[in-house]
């Protein structure tokens, strides 16, 4: 099965400072790819990289079609949500308005009643708080409307950094069964970056684990778990 | 050897200055003696804006209060011409200064706005009915061009040209020594890190201030100069488009060196449609996209230019040096 | 008291002019975080337009319209054409510099095609007075007008896809992008949005003043002060600081300071405005970190 995202050694720069050196990974369609690694290994990084938020080198194939160099709004319009690091909402809209935008490229909005429904399902608490302006959600509920956002774009592929920042255990938990649901339910691939591995390969059926911008380690995620030196090395626990 | 070479133009430069009303017409002389009063104002621009980062549109306000100041002091009072440049330079360093302080916590577009603003206000402040018994209203003042002093065998345009020279000539040794001291280093770091500037112990507001005050004070000896050089002030000789008029004389000429002064000046005098007021042609809409052009192209203006091409110039010299020395 | 709410009321319909200008600088504003010092001059261009379109021969609201939507159309053209490659020009220096050059390009293409000798505009309103006698038709009709461009701005930000695209554009491009809005395109539909606004602005405002190449300079003071009173980055504050410098305007010039000194007032609320509270009455303070 051709893979869904394919990264073939991509370099990043940030202005002069090459931050990215010739990594390579695919994502299957309806897997979960973690990717892992310390503070300043290149994982936020390699996902502004996909979506072409900084300068590139190298190819990187979206179904098999090359993306790299493409603005970020037509990579996304191809059916890649980010749901960036901060969570990137808009904070002075409200939810429903951060949820409409999320749906805005698509052409077929007649949909969009049932696909708020589909959100509301995931995330109650969002229904509850439609009209509050989203600046003055919680960290958890902004992380909720994050993900609610890249939903209704109805993407093949989410791409996730970091959904676990500054959140407590059981919230995060949460989050990420609801992420496993997702995957599931609506068959769409994910590529999570993550500095709390525990999570990340949990749900993951495959990972990478990068440093100092390089891959240092990739196999399916049971394998990466229970390699006790990458664990203690890379994954710090 | 640079220095010597350096010394040796500028020498050479000041001669041909010196010589200029003796080779060319009274017009052309009085032209010249304008560039100086230009380049003497676009000098204060260049170190609020250029060196300090402060960003003014009001530049012509502060002109026309050192002109003002000028006139009536030559006209009511009988003060005597070369008096009133030290009483204008007094008034505008304090106008700016005061100008300064409350200005001190705007930044970039709202800086240029409030500055913009009062040089739109200038104008009508000067035909203010109230104070009309000095400015002489809408008509303005007339003044009379001074006479060569120890009866010099000199006509008023040649001795005007060698004043305006010598306060030119004070004026700019007086901006190097500031800027290329400590002083002016505190004023380029406040303009390039105002917060590591502050943390490092520099007064900031002091500076900035006081930075403002300055540049009034140049731009108030222009005006001053301006004034007994064109015999007359009117209100509306200082319409908000002279503000422009300064910026685009300093953009032009490059902002951010004492140099630029002197290239802006000139070019903004003898591009004949700006020099006479934002006025009627349009010749005017083809100099406007011509500045665009230029912003996009050139934004450190001729001065800047010229040091980039004499930079080159004198690498591709020491690179055939240096194969040269090896060869042999 | 008679006089007194005469002067407020034709404050409040010359305020209207201030809102829209306001409404267009601000709009431009909180989407590029520079002020376009050439929006008056644009206003006046489309004024010349529409004068022009009248002299030849057609009917008062069909060169309104038209004038609407070439304005709308420049609009785009130049941020497309002129403002677009200084997008990554930090400098307040080379902005400011664009701006003064789009001024003097148009200012001077004006008083090249037209001339500089006034020109009356026509009104399309009755000439008889409103209110008892305390507005005059067109100051009335003008007022009606005004209303209805700001609700109709309103409501499409406020209401529809592309309004919200928008706004979204403006708060975040960087989130519009990960949703998939094109927010170059969404900058210059504001720019096309704010020349309209101003032409509203100057075909109201020209039959009060005489149609000239410099019309429109004390207008952008007035709606420059109207627009940081309100706060620079609230365009309901730059609504309502609009109108209320209209009304300043003519308290200020009548029972105070005598019309002469009328721009003065002008400075001075920018100035205080500036200094003792940058965000306006309705802005927000921005809070930059180190």
């Amino acid at each position: 099965m051709p893979a869904l995202l394919e990264a073939r050694e991509l370099h990043a720069f940030y202005g002069p400072t090459h931050v990215l050196h010739g990594v390579s990974f695919a994502i299957e369609p309806g897997g979960i790819t973690a990717l892992l690694g310390a503070n300043g290994a290149g994982k936020t990084t390699s996902l502004r990289a996909l979506c072409g938020m900084i300068a590139t080198r190298g190819e990187v194939l979206f179904d098999g079609r090359p993306v790299r160099g493409k603005a970020t709004e037509d990579v996304v319009r191809l059916g890649v949500a980010h749901v960036p690091e901060g969570r990137g909402t808009f904070a002075s809209l409200s939810v429903e308005e951060n949820l409409r935008l999320g749906a805005y490229s698509r052409r077929d909005r007649a949909s969009l009643q049932t696909d708020f429904e589909r959100v509301y399902h995931y995330f109650p608490r969002l229904k509850e708080r439609y009209q509050q302006q989203a600046g003055t959600l919680s960290g958890g509920e902004q992380q909720m409307l994050a993900v609610s956002r890249a939903l209704m774009m109805r993407p093949r592929l989410m791409l996730l950094d970091e959904p676990s920042f500054g959140l407590a255990p059981l919230l995060v938990q949460a989050i990420f069964d609801i992420l496993r649901a997702i995957n599931r339910d609506e068959k769409v691939a994910m590529l999570l970056v993550e500095q709390n591995a525990a999570q990340a390969l949990d749900i993951a059926d495959h990972a990478y684990v990068l440093e100092t911008g390089r891959v240092m380690m990739s196999g399916p995620s049971a394998e990466i778990r229970s390699d006790d030196a990458i664990r203690r090395s890379y994954l710090g626990y | 050897m640079k220095p010597d070479w350096r010394i040796a133009a500028l020498a050479a430069g000041l001669i041909v200055v010196c010589a200029l009303p003796f080779l060319v017409s009274d017009y052309r002389t009085f032209q010249f003696t304008l560039v100086m009063v230009y380049a003497i104002a676009l000098l204060g621009l260049n170190i609020l804006t250029g060196f300090n980062g402060q960003f003014t549109l009001g530049h012509g306000a502060f002109y026309a209060i050192g002109s003002y100041t000028a006139a009536i002091l030559m006209a009511h009072y009988n003060v005597p011409y070369w008096a009133t440049l030290p009483a204008a330079a007094a008034v505008c360093l304090a106008a700016g200064f005061l100008f300064g302080l409350p200005a001190l916590r705007l930044e970039g577009l709202f800086l240029a706005l409030a500055t913009l603003s009062l040089a739109v206000a200038m104008p009508s402040i000067l035909k203010w009915k109230g104070i009309e018994q000095w400015t002489g209203g809408v008509q303005g003042i007339v003044l009379i061009k001074p006479e060569a002093p120890f009866g010099l065998p000199l006509n008023q345009d040649e001795w005007l040209y060698y004043f305006t020279l010598a306060v030119a000539i004070l004026m700019f040794v007086l901006a190097w020594n500031l800027l290329r001291g400590r002083v002016g280093r505190a004023i380029v770091a406040i303009r390039d890190q105002p917060t590591a500037a502050r943390a490092m112990g520099i007064n900031s507001a002091i500076y900035k201030s006081v930075t403002f005050g300055v540049s009034a004070m140049y731009a108030g000896v222009a005006g001053a100069l301006g004034a007994i050089a064109v015999q007359f002030v009117a209100p509306d000789s200082f319409q908000v488009g002279l503000s422009f008029v300064f910026l685009i004389g300093a953009v032009i000429g490059g902002i951010y060196s004492i140099s630029g002064a002197v290239f802006g000046a000139a070019f903004v005098l003898f591009v004949p449609h700006i020099s006479e007021g934002i006025s009627r042609a349009a010749p005017q809409a083809i100099f406007g996209a011509f500045l665009i052009v230029f912003m996009f192209v050139m934004p450190v203006g001729i001065a800047g230019f010229l040091r980039l091409a004499w930079d080159w110039a004198r690498r591709r010299i020491q690179r055939s040096s240096h194969v040269t020395g090896e060869a042999s | 008291m008679d006089a007194f709410l005469l002067q407020v009321l034709s404050g409040l319909a010359t305020g209207g002019i201030y809102a829209s200008l306001a409404l267009a600088v601000v709009m431009i504003y909180k989407a590029t975080h520079v002020v376009n010092f050439a929006q008056g001059e644009m206003a006046m261009f489309s004024t010349y337009l529409a004068w022009q379109l009248i002299q030849w021969g057609m009917p008062y609201w069909g060169a309104f319209f038209l004038t609407l939507a070439i304005s709308f159309v420049g609009g785009v053209a130049i941020e497309r054409i002129v403002i677009r490659p200084f997008e990554s020009h930090d400098a307040t220096l080379s902005v400011v510099t664009v701006f003064i050059g789009l001024f003097l390009i148009l200012n001077s293409l004006a008083g090249w095609t037209w001339e500089y000798t006034l020109k009356s505009f026509p009104s399309p309103f009755p000439a008889e007075a409103y209110l008892g006698g305390y507005l005059s038709g067109h100051q009335a009709g003008l007022f009606a007008v005004v209303l209805v461009t700001l609700a109709i701005v309103y409501a499409f930000f406020r209401f529809t896809p592309l309004g919200l695209a928008m706004r979204a554009a403006a708060e975040n491009p960087v989130s519009s992008r990960l949703v998939g809005i094109r927010v170059g395109w969404m900058l210059a539909l504001g720019w096309g949005l704010a020349a309209a606004l101003g032409a509203v602005a100057g075909i109201m405002v020209a039959p009060l003043v005489f149609l000239e190449p410099n019309m429109m300079g004390f207008v952008l003071i007035y709606a420059f002060a109207g627009a940081l009173l309100g706060g620079i980055d609230n365009p309901w504050g730059a609504v309502i600081g609009g109108f209320a410098m209209g009304v300043l305007e003519n308290i200020m010039g009548v029972y105070v300071v005598g019309t002469e000194l009328k721009l003065t007032v002008a400075l001075v609320i920018i100035i205080g405005v500036l200094v003792v509270k940058p965000a306006g009455m309705f802005g927000r303070t921005v809070v930059t970190r180190v």
